[in-house]
């Protein structure tokens, strides 16, 4: 079944369409890959599923509801979590906080002081931060911001959550712990939809992709089926 | 209930020297000479406003140039109402309407960002005064209203109760989940967004609850001033005093603003007293000083020290 669908989903940015006339499905338990040249609308897509930009025109539905019209922090209380591209960590709060924040205001039922604690330690331990604690989110390297930004992401106990560039920046081995993540992550029965330029890992770890390019899905299929696209080869590597 | 246990969270020497300033403080009218119960009342009055702004500037970063506005509100309140209504309930009405109209302009405005919030809080100052005096020149024929007056002591009194209030709210503000929440506003509101918390409503009831103790402390300072008129209500230095007594001060803990505006206030005072041709002068070198050397206020430097002094007896032990 279905978890997220979207229908004819478009945004236009002036006369621009960033996004245009795309139909979409993640299934329950999927991994599922979103990849496309650079400005191709990968970010601006997961910005409508999210609810910080609203289709236009366009449906979103995530377990069968609607949820375009929706505000952001709605969204999340619903169960779609997400990370952003240029990370946006709370750099002035202890690491431990950051997480916290998600597991007291993005879960769908109320959490004690207590209860939030726990989970944010867990949390933590989870992606392999617990050392770090007390540590000012600012101060940590990027892998460990990204790591950051999944845990938090997590705190709000989602089903859905949409990755946005995870391991851009990352070295070979942070590549290999960043996959090993995101399938231990599906493993805990969350879904992924993640945007990604590293070919490595998303032909590693996806279930299925999705190729945009300038706003328009041009191909669909399993990793093997996208790799061999004669209309993805183009894209990338011009005719 | 979790905030019901917060308050017995705080170590115990803080309750400890909190209590014993606020008995002295509650007594004083009982030693202290009636100049000395007015100035301390002026003094809680610039405390009151420093510590409401900073309550929604410091976590969210929003700088509000409107507490004359809520300032001034609560004065009007107090002066049309003072007559039907006891003090107490003529003081929380001030209050009140300041916080409802924070509602209203914090829904329209709270979208703003940055410099065009704070242009746009400094605007309805202005925008509020000339609509007051059109209207009391136009409708009501008047120019200025008359107060009723009220006891010295009784005025020091209320404002201490505000202040009290205001403390323990804020004390509780900052600890709760609702204060991390303010703070990932002000550390990036798109992310706070998308991690649950509505970021909207959180940012206009602060404002509107830092408004209320605005209005409350002028609905009570106009019973001691007995005539208001526009320009006396809605005077843009109420505006701009609390920020700089914040920046004085500092902003890092929960009573360093409060440093800020008694030193602050107190210079003030004496400068004013005692060099009034020169005050602005001496006054304006202050701040400057101030702005340039103290980055983290009063507050800040003597931590520093502190922590350095630590330091070095560590190193010698």
């Amino acid at each position: 079944m279905s978890i997220l669908e979207g229908e004819g989903v478009t945004k236009y940015f002036g006369g621009l369409a960033a996004v245009s006339d795309v139909d979409f499905h993640v299934d329950q338990s999927e991994i599922v890959g979103l990849i496309g040249p650079n400005g191709a609308g990968k970010t601006t897509l997961f910005n409508t599923i999210s609810a910080a930009i609203a289709p236009r025109p366009g449906v979103i539905r995530f377990k069968g509801k609607r949820i375009t019209g929706l505000k952001p922090y709605q969204v999340c209380r619903m169960g779609i979590a997400r990370t952003f591209q240029s990370v946006k960590v709370f750099n002035n709060m202890p690491v431990f906080e950051n997480v916290r924040l998600g597991s007291f205001f993005g879960t769908a039922t109320r959490m004690s002081s207590a209860e939030s604690a726990k989970e944010a330690e867990e949390l933590l331990d989870f992606v392999g931060l617990s050392a770090m604690n007390t540590t000012l989110a600012g101060d940590l390297t990027l892998v460990n911001q990204k790591r950051l930004e999944v845990a938090r992401a997590l705190a709000t106990k989602p089903e859905l959550l949409l990755i946005d560039e995870l391991m851009a920046g990352l070295n070979n081995t942070e590549v290999a712990q960043a996959m090993k993540l995101v399938t231990s992550i599906r493993d805990k029965g969350i879904t992924i939809f993640m945007i990604e330029h590293v070919m490595k890992a998303i032909m590693g770890v996806c279930d299925r992709i999705m190729v945009l390019h300038h706003g328009v899905k041009i191909a669909e299929g399993t990793p093997q089926q996208v790799a061999t696209s004669q209309t993805v080869v183009e894209v990338y590597l011009g005719e | 209930m979790d905030i019901i246990r917060g308050v017995f969270k705080m170590p115990r020497l803080w309750w400890l020297i909190s209590l014993i300033l606020l008995v002295l403080l509650a007594t004083l009218p009982l030693y202290g000479s009636a100049y000395t119960v007015i100035l301390i009342t002026a003094i809680i009055m610039y405390v009151i406003l420093t510590v409401s702004w900073t309550m929604f500037f410091a976590p969210t970063g929003y700088l509000s140039l409107a507490t004359a506005a809520f300032f001034g509100i609560g004065i009007y309140t107090m002066a049309i109402l003072g007559e039907q209504l006891p003090l107490l309930p003529a003081v929380i009405a001030g209050g009140l309407v300041s916080f409802v109209v924070a509602l209203i302009v914090g829904a329209i405005t709270l979208r703003l960002r940055g410099v065009y919030f704070t242009i746009f809080t400094f605007g309805l100052v202005e925008l509020i005064k000339h609509l007051l005096l059109f209207w009391e020149i136009n409708v009501t024929g008047t120019r200025g209203r008359f107060v009723v007056l009220e006891n010295n002591n009784t005025i020091f009194g209320v404002i201490l109760g505000i202040f009290v209030v205001l403390m323990l709210t804020y004390y509780l503000l900052r600890r709760s989940k609702y204060g991390l929440a303010l703070r990932s506003i002000g550390e990036n509101e798109e992310a706070a967004a998308h991690l649950g918390v509505n970021v909207n409503l959180l940012k206009v009831f602060t404002f509107a609850l830092s408004a209320f103790f605005m209005g409350a402390a002028g609905a009570i300072m106009a019973t001691r001033w007995t005539y208001v008129d526009p320009y006396v209500a809605f005077n843009v230095l109420h505006s701009f005093l609390p920020v700089l007594m914040a920046i004085f001060g500092g902003m890092s803990q929960l009573y360093s603003p409060i440093i800020g505006a008694v030193i602050f206030a107190y210079i003030e005072e004496q400068l004013l007293t005692r060099f009034p041709e020169y005050f602005m002068l001496i006054f304006g070198v202050i701040l400057v000083v101030a702005i340039l050397y103290l980055p983290n206020g009063l507050v800040g430097l003597v931590r520093k020290w502190w922590q350095k002094g630590l330091r070095e007896e560590n190193v010698n032990s």
